[in-house]
């Protein structure tokens, strides 16, 4: 793993949430350890807490703790109207890491993941092939993180598997599966 | 393939979308007195213009907004993006 060659891995399960907010963000700032106000297509990582805005009025929300992450949530809202979904269950997440982690994901997602369009810290829901994912750069290595729906997983990793068998031949080049 | 400038997201590929046909068009305020004629019109008339068309979009793998562009029918050229913002967003 790391700078040579590919790897496709699957990440521990995580608790995720689905925040979604009508109020404006600018006021509230930090909810809980989870940075609100950043850019859309952005990701703020806070110690074991991550934050990634989807949307004007979406973002997930990642953690250890499920009940910890609702109850610290919850509390910096407090009345205002949101919502606020348990979608840890939804989600599995794997780490595409190495040299050729770019030209994998490309394999089958349109975005430009050129370090100037997609630098450290982004994070957008996009396409790999035909399932919806969301894509998660949290640093300047080439690691990245996808998150898909459950069901999609098998999809999602055959499909970056059999991307990657076309980088097998490069110098310094393996698959960890 | 379009590249569709979205107002959240910038240019994304057309994969990401879901076109929303013709923008602006509006819904009878008052459907119980509107007679089948304008209620067709409304439902299934379009303009299908030959140059710049307003239509919609729905940014639907991304940031799941809706928006309105103009795009010359021609050259497939997008001239302008919008936002399209509820009242509780204000403007």
């Amino acid at each position: 793993m790391g700078e040579a060659g590919i790897a496709i891995l699957p990440l521990a399960p995580s608790a995720r949430f689905s925040l979604r907010l009508a109020a404006a963000v600018v006021e509230i700032g930090e909810a809980g350890g989870f940075w609100l106000d950043i850019p859309i297509n952005t990701c703020h990582v806070a110690g074991e807490r991550m934050t990634v805005r989807l949307g004007p009025n979406e973002w997930l929300l990642f953690g250890p703790q499920a009940d910890a992450i609702r109850h610290d949530v919850a509390a910096t809202l407090g009345d205002r109207f949101f919502s606020l979904v348990d979608v840890g269950d939804r989600d599995l997440a794997f780490a595409v890491a190495g040299i050729h982690a770019r030209d994998v994901i490309n394999g089958g997602c349109p975005l430009d993941l050129d370090d100037i369009v997609f630098p450290a810290g982004s994070a957008s829901r996009t396409l790999l092939g035909k399932a919806q994912i969301v894509l998660i750069r949290p640093g300047a290595e080439r690691l990245y993180r996808i998150e898909c729906g459950r069901s999609f997983a098998l999809y999602v990793r055959a499909y970056l598997e059999n991307i990657a068998h076309e980088f097998l031949r490069s110098p310094g080049s393996g698959i960890l599966a | 393939m379009l590249l569709i400038p979205c107002p959240h997201c910038g240019p994304r590929s057309e994969l990401e979308f879901h076109c929303g046909g013709e923008a602006h068009i509006a819904r009878p305020t008052n459907p119980a007195a509107t007679g089948d004629q304008r209620w067709a019109e409304y439902l299934f008339y379009r303009s299908n213009t030959k140059g710049v068309h307003a239509e919609r979009w729905l940014h639907v793998h991304g940031c799941g907004r809706w928006f309105n562009v103009r795009r010359d029918t021609i050259s497939d050229r997008f001239v302008t993006a919008d936002q399209i913002r509820s009242a509780e967003e204000g403007s």
